[in-house]
């Protein structure tokens, strides 16, 4: 099977499964079973859209976490004026990307690591001055409340999710997609046959932007009350990149894999010791770095070439 | 107008301490091009370091330097040869994005690992002293802090020393000149990332210390403290510790200054917009010398 085809698999086969997931609320009427698969259709959004700019055209956001905040920031606010949700969430996506263009430019002046810390910079100056500017609680008005349905968000979570595989299978099959990663591979080489580095660069940030804006406007129609700087906190970053490279960075099914084995994983020591997967999942990642940059992915076809090896 | 100087002031006491968090971060940018963001982390593990000092053995904080910063010696020895020597095998811009990276792991990790083993609290090192003021006019300047800022200075300057004078110093500097000349003129090049490890964990020790005594330590504060040693290593360029030095005491009184005016909640704020703006005029020369 060649690489695309076994992408498409994958993509179908991704969507199948999420397909199947739109009958949990029909058979699981607990609530608990419903927010742990919510949390991991949020972190396949949130892993993929990070994937998008980090994966594909090799440049790593660490300011991911400003976009997510944007998008529950104004989601939330216009939700609760009144705005039906899914127009709120089109209106936080529509902010986060506008705030990605508007900084993209000079940001990707920067290269490499420099970019890195560039915009986990501007991430933690977004942070702050909201934490600052809105220093209360947002909770929901009562109305509200009574009449929240978590079925609701099940839903909402379940099509992002589905919108961002489709979104990184389009992408990485299409002319734009194979530019960046060409620019991932070796920007000055890409660039001398004819990609459009700078450009392509800022679709990359605007589409992963986007739909960090719309996980945010998710979260933001989640939460009964919350922090409005919690959303901005770069734990969302670590996360998605913890996922993303835990999976297989750049790969359509890595960041998958990697949100829902993250997911379990954390949910599971959760209830004993608060943290600690993290202490896991750094071990974890700084192996992956230096030995399997590939993530689970890579390890997965490593191991079958040793079987089909073995069978010859 | 007192307030504002007040401010400054103690702007400038922690401006010293930023300068010493800043000086090992750049000390192993300069030398390896590893880019260490878990050095908040180190600082943080080098204040619950001097804390346990301090309540085990009995005492004064300030000696608890002379504990701390062997075993912060031994402990960047160690980080460098089960770590990053294995970062320091590939190519400059491979080197740091994976360290970039790898810092990342272990900074999520030496968090998590610090709220397993001290929980989340806040804590500080307490001293019959603590509380000692010295009075210049209507300034009022904390006896802890300026000790601290002192000692910065010191250990700065001896550093400064050691990397110029001693045999070992001239061979780290030779190497964040240029490795290959270096290696050419049978400088072992290995060593002299290992040293520059170790002396750069043994600052954050210190910086660490510092911190618990003046301030305080939580498992949270390393993003915090890294994200300060990054602004001045940018503000100030690599390659002097002098010069590292007085671009700490520049941002304590920036910090002061934006908060004087801006209002408190924005002292983080002025560093990381000084920060992003030099970064963007200056994104080659950047880190520069």
């Amino acid at each position: 099977m060649t690489a695309a085809r076994r992408e498409r698999a994958w993509a179908i086969g991704i969507l199948a499964g999420l397909g199947g997931l739109a009958f949990l609320p029909l058979v699981a009427r607990r609530d608990d079973v419903l927010n742990f698969v919510f949390l991991i259709l949020l972190s396949i959004t949130l892993a993929q859209s990070w994937n998008i700019v980090a994966g594909y055209a090799g440049q790593v956001n660490l300011g991911h976490a400003a976009f997510f905040g944007l998008g529950a920031l104004l989601a939330r606010s216009l939700w609760i004026g009144g705005t039906p949700i899914v127009l709120a969430m089109l209106a936080g996506a529509a902010l986060a990307t506008s705030f990605a263009l508007v900084i993209g430019a000079p940001a990707f002046r920067l290269r490499g690591a420099y970019f890195a810390i560039g915009t986990l910079a501007l991430g933690e100056i977004l942070r702050t001055t909201v934490g600052n500017v809105l220093p209360e609680i947002s909770t929901l008005p009562t109305a509200t409340i009574a009449g929240y349905r978590l079925a609701h968000r099940y839903y909402v979570a379940l099509a992002l999710a589905a919108v961002s595989v489709v979104t990184v299978a389009a992408l990485a099959g299409s002319r734009a997609g194979l530019g960046m990663q060409a620019i991932r591979e070796d920007e000055p080489a890409a660039e001398a046959s004819g990609v459009g580095a700078l450009r392509l660069k800022l679709t990359a940030l605007a589409l992963s932007t986007g739909l960090a804006g719309l996980a945010g406007g998710l979260f933001g129609y989640y939460h009964i009350s919350y922090y409005p700087s919690h959303a901005f906190s770069p734990t969302w970053t670590f996360d998605a990149l913890l996922m993303t490279f835990i999976g297989g960075v750049g790969t359509l099914h890595g960041p998958v894999l990697g949100a829902i084995l993250y997911i379990v994983l954390k949910e599971y020591l959760a209830v004993r010791w608060v943290d600690f997967h993290l202490l896991i999942f750094g071990a974890l990642f700084i192996a992956i770095v230096l030995l399997l940059p590939g993530g689970l992915v890579q390890a997965a076809a490593r191991g079958r070439r040793l079987f089909a090896r073995r069978e010859v | 107008m007192s307030v504002l100087a007040q401010q400054l002031v103690l702007g400038l006491l922690i401006g010293g301490l930023y300068g010493l968090a800043a000086a090992g971060l750049s000390l192993v940018f300069g030398v390896m091009k590893v880019l260490d963001v878990a050095h908040g982390e180190l600082i943080m593990l080098g204040g619950y370091g001097a804390f346990w000092v301090v309540a085990l053995l009995g005492i004064d904080p300030f000696a608890a330097l002379g504990v701390v910063i062997p075993l912060a010696l031994l402990g960047g020895g160690l980080l460098y040869s089960g770590l990053f020597s294995f970062v320091v095998r590939a190519d400059e811009e491979t080197r740091v994005k994976n360290s970039l990276l790898i810092g990342f792991g272990l900074a999520l990790a030496l968090h998590a690992l610090a709220v397993q083993l001290w929980t989340a609290d806040e804590r500080s090192i307490v001293t019959p002293y603590g509380g000692a003021v010295i009075m210049v006019g209507d300034l009022a300047i904390p006896l802890v802090r300026l000790l601290s800022l002192l000692l910065a200075f010191l250990l700065l300057g001896g550093l400064h020393l050691l990397l110029a004078r001693w045999r070992w110093g001239k061979a780290i500097r030779a190497t964040a000149e240029d490795w290959q000349a270096a290696l050419l003129t049978g400088i072992d090049v290995r060593r002299a990332y290992l040293l520059a490890f170790a002396i750069g964990t043994a600052l954050a020790g210190a910086a660490g210390t510092l911190v618990s005594v003046g301030y305080s330590v939580s498992p949270s504060i390393g993003l915090e403290w890294t994200l300060k040693a990054l602004i001045v290593v940018v503000l100030a360029g690599l390659g002097s510790m002098i010069g590292t030095f007085v671009g700490g005491l520049v941002l304590g009184v920036a910090e002061a200054a934006s908060a004087a005016v801006f209002g408190g909640p924005y002292r983080e704020v002025v560093g990381l917009v000084i920060f992003v703006v030099v970064l963007v005029v200056r994104p080659r020369g950047l880190f520069g010398k």
